[in-house]
């Protein structure tokens, strides 16, 4: 029932929330300045903060973009730099494009040979445009027809984050759980997997990874009892190659004689299954709904695992492997090589499924092979991507769950009083459960050294108990209420030095940033805000992320940036607004504002959405 | 919850437990609060007394369904006997037409599986003016008068003779045990909570509440488990256990949990009401008007499908 007004609050909290409402609109009168008049002066090459790199077997850039994550490495960083921060004042709406639907729209178009591949949200419409000719005329649209029920069963609004193009074909996934193969000339189907069984619950909203012939793709569901895998499919004919589940035996789990994780606490027989109780692996979540990375010198993909469902955690004694953790496996076998787990015995809801970008970086004088991951327990992890080992583990936002990485044992030291019990109230549990950072993928520029981290600043209070219904059966449900952290911004877009583990520069933005962030050549960077402000700010350390350039578009943003040359040599820049997603499903799924424990409690953090955006997808192109 | 709000709980009545915990807490957190009215206030009118009164929302006049084409529109789940199916054979079915018929109308249906987003999909989307059942307490819905009160059950094999009555019977840490899960962040059924909150653990199954929607009734399946042998013992929502124990293939018993509630504030005991949009009054007082004229036939039909009620003891 801890509603945040001030009126309820203490004097205390009313204090410090009238200086939160001060400080936002601080915030909205410094994010609505006009873009400065006067051009910066002559493009300086940015000196690179932490001189780190991006590593070797990342390709020259060829304008392209044929993945959501751009390489490999998933450094979401174009080397365009027409782009830049003396002119970025000077960017136009080139073209548009209505996805027609409107639900969050959280995928990252994909640009090859002149065409411009965009999936929706359920039905999961494919759109091929052509970049050709003026205005980018739709060259065709393919619509794999998921079926209907899918939406009943997908826990957090009808995403999809996406498609991948690789040998003549671009690859996606549906709602109701199929993988598709569709010729990226014709737009005609050439073959489709069903993976997941939406029957019981099982969904995927995840965009495959192309790798070596295999198309990469795991479920959603841990909500539902879902147990998760990874599973690789023959590119060109869709056949199961192999199948790696989060939870059980190793045999299930794809784990050998080749498995060597760094920490005592991740290694021995059959964890997977000897971590919970009796059985309770077999319903125990662990889905695989974000983001694979691939290096191809070590032959070793990377994926994070979802939290532990659906048992309380007082239900679930032990730390329920491979849950909220990352896996290292070989890409042509799927064996694991080694795992390491964020959140052992999650607490909070700490998915371990973001980003992980895969960069050379020099810790203590030496060029390490790393692994960086900004994760969502609020830690942004430095791991060495051949062995799993964590280098350093910095709070990049506010949390008090826990108290940090123990770097000698690899564990995450939990702060007990935080710990959610059913009855109790346990008030400031900082970051809430979408994390201080959830699925939506930060950017690395190879320029300036940094990370830019999109994510939010929430808490939340677990107080009370709610009766609630669900097939014909009354039960009781904890009051989750999230509310912004510290400062009273909820949304943060940050500039990290992943080498000394700090804050360069950040930007306050009222609502969670749920956008993906897109960094480029031109020392620009770019991300989107749920209010429906697209933005170009200064990458720079000593640009202090100054917004160079914004725009207003007809929905809150969710989706994820990119960028690409286009037949004429210009650079553009291109965004699908459309609000949604877990977030923004108060706007997208007409959440009422009066049900503060909606979609887990978000929707008490995001009460006035619903005033500054209203839904739909649109695809918005922009070019000098 | 504060103190004052337990203490205030532990004092009401056993028969109106559920409720007044339900609304205490409420009273107690509005009153902390001093905010806008919240949705459990809204509920407050079946237990009356301990919610402050509200600004109505403007009231809704009866649906246009009802009043120009003489047709209650229901939304059920068509898989979820003993509620509903789309043969109509479900307890909730028979109470629709019943309902309707004393309206002078017929039914007609929106079929939507009862998982998260049944009621944002049907109800408020409009697709439908009535659910036939939902928790008397239920924030979602503005809710009727209790039509029924039931409780969770143990079932068990009748030939295993353990008469089985307790929570805090000693031999549920060795029996293997069945519960419903539910899957939203702490949020479970009831028994789940409380086997836990005795460090009953070790030997609890799950089984998913949402099932297998390719097979009939899926949340029946626990009930399987019992006749199967794969447990020895399950916990579960009375109706549905009232309804499939004679039913299977072994004879079960089925035996209401005790306590009612587990303090400070677990109830195992629900009122079931009629659910409607939250600004629909005319239609609420319209139903409830007829649940209270037929209650007799509408007692009737609770035991034809095995319903475990329980009785108001005052």
């Amino acid at each position: 029932m801890a509603q945040h007004s001030p009126a309820a609050a203490g004097p205390a909290l009313r204090g410090l929330l009238l200086n939160a409402i001060t400080f936002s609109l601080i915030l909205v009168a410094a994010c609505s300045r006009p873009a400065p008049e006067q051009p910066l002066g002559p493009q300086r090459a940015a000196q690179p903060v932490g001189g780190g790199r991006v590593p070797a077997f990342v390709p020259a850039d060829d304008g392209q973009w044929v993945m959501p994550a751009k390489d490999y490495a998933s450094t979401r960083f174009s080397s365009l730099a027409d782009i830049n921060t003396g002119n970025a004042q000077n960017l136009k709406l080139a073209w548009t494009f209505s996805t027609g639907i409107n639900r969050g729209h959280e995928a990252a178009p994909v640009v090859v040979n002149n065409t411009m591949y965009v999936v929706t949200p359920y039905p999961n419409i494919l759109y091929a445009l052509d970049l050709t000719q003026p205005g980018a005329p739709l060259k065709w649209k393919f619509e794999p027809n998921p079926k209907a029920a899918s939406q009943g069963v997908a826990c957090c609004d009808y995403v999809n984050r996406g498609a991948a193009y690789a040998d003549g074909r671009v690859f996606f996934n549906t709602l109701d759980g199929q993988t598709l193969a569709v010729d990226a000339a014709t737009g005609k189907e050439v073959w489709r997997a069903q993976l997941g069984n939406i029957n019981v619950g099982e969904t995927i909203t995840m965009a495959p990874l192309v790798v070596k012939n295999k198309v990469l793709v795991g479920n959603s569901g841990g909500e539902f009892g879902v147990r998760g895998w990874l599973a690789a499919l023959d590119a060109a004919s869709g056949k199961l190659a192999w199948k790696a589940y989060s939870t059980g035996p190793d045999a299930d789990c794809l784990i050998g004689p080749n498995f060597h994780p760094f920490y005592q606490m991740d290694q021995g027989r059959d964890l997977g299954v000897s971590s919970w109780n009796q059985g309770q692996w077999q319903i125990g979540g662990g889905t695989v709904w974000g983001w694979i990375s691939y290096d191809p010198e070590l032959n070793l993909i990377y994926y994070g695992t979802g939290n532990p469902g659906p048992w309380n955690p007082e239900q679930r004694p032990g730390d329920n492997k491979w849950t909220s953790g990352i896996f290292a496996r070989d890409a042509d076998t799927g064996e694991a090589r080694w795992f390491y787990q964020w959140s052992p015995h999650d607490l909070h809801d700490y998915d371990g499924i973001n980003e992980q970008l895969l960069l050379d970086l020099p810790i203590n004088g030496q060029t390490r092979k790393v692994l960086v991951r900004p994760e969502r327990n609020g830690y942004v992890y430095v791991l060495d991507r051949a062995t799993g080992e964590v280098l350093s583990a910095n709070p990049f936002g506010y949390v008090t769950s826990t108290s940090g990485v123990d770097l000698k044992t690899g564990r995450l030291v939990y702060v007990s009083e935080k710990e959610p019990k059913m009855g109790q109230t346990v008030r400031e549990i900082c970051p809430a459960a979408p994390g201080t950072k959830d699925w939506q993928p930060s950017a690395y520029s190879p320029r300036t050294g940094l990370l830019y981290i999109p994510h939010q600043n929430l808490c939340m209070d677990e107080e009370g108990m709610e009766a609630n219904y669900i097939a014909g059966t009354p039960y009781l449900g904890m009051n989750v209420r999230m509310y912004a952290g510290p400062g009273g911004n909820r949304g943060v877009f940050q500039a990290w030095d992943p080498v000394a583990g700090r804050q360069v520069w950040s930007i306050k933005e009222n609502f969670p940033v749920w956008s993906g962030a897109l960094a480029t050549a031109g020392d620009v960077v770019f991300y989107g805000t749920m209010d429906g402000w697209f933005k170009a700010v200064d990458a720079r350390p000593e640009g202090q992320g100054q917004v160079l350039w914004q725009y207003k578009c007809g929905s809150g943003i969710i989706g994820q940036p990119m960028t690409f040359r286009g037949p004429d040599g210009k650079q553009y820049v291109a965004i699908l607004a459309g609000v949604g997603g877990w977030a923004g499903a108060i706007v997208a799924g007409d959440l009422d504002p009066r049900d503060a424990t909606a979609a887990l409690g978000f929707v008490n953090a995001m009460t006035d959405l619903p005033a500054h955006t209203t839904k739909g997808g649109i695809l918005y192109v922009f070019s000098l | 919850m504060s103190s004052r709000c337990e203490r205030k709980a532990r004092g009401a009545r056993a028969l109106r437990r559920v409720l007044v915990v339900l609304l205490a807490s409420c009273a107690c957190a509005c009153a902390r609060q001093g905010g806008a009215p919240t949705r459990a206030q809204t509920q407050a009118r079946a237990g009356a007394s301990a919610a402050a009164p509200l600004p109505s929302p403007p009231p809704e006049p009866l649906p246009a369904a009802l009043t120009e084409r003489h047709v209650l529109r229901v939304c059920a789940d068509p898989n979820n006997l003993p509620f509903s199916n789309e043969r109509g054979e479900g307890l909730e079915n028979k109470l629709a037409e019943l309902v309707a018929a004393d309206l002078g109308a017929r039914v007609e249906y929106t079929w939507w599986a009862q998982r998260r987003g049944f009621f944002r999909n049907t109800l408020k989307a409009g697709a439908c003016d009535v659910v036939m059942g939902v928790p008397a307490a239920f924030e979602l819905t503005l809710t009727t008068r209790p039509y029924y009160r039931s409780t969770y059950v143990f079932v068990y094999r009748k030939d295993e003779k353990l008469d089985l009555r307790s929570f805090d019977d000693p031999r549920l840490r060795e029996l293997r045990i069945g519960v419903q899960m539910i899957g939203d962040d702490f949020a479970n059924t009831p028994p789940a909570h409380a086997l836990a909150n005795r460090h009953i653990l070790g030997n609890v199954r799950g089984f998913m509440l949402y099932g297998d929607y390719r097979e009939p009734n899926p949340p029946a399946r626990i009930v399987r488990a019992v006749a199967r042998g794969e447990v020895d013992v399950a916990v579960v929502w009375g109706p549905l256990a009232g309804y499939f124990a004679p039913r299977a293939a072994t004879p079960l018993a089925v035996v209401p949990v005790a306590p009612q509630i587990d303090q400070p504030f677990l109830p195992f005991v629900y009122d079931i009401s009629v659910g409607v949009r939250r600004d629909a009054q005319a239609l609420r007082d319209r139903l409830d008007d007829i649940l209270e004229r037929r209650r007799p036939d509408i007692d009737r039909l609770l035991d034809a499908y095995g319903v475990p009620q329980v009785k108001d003891e005052g």
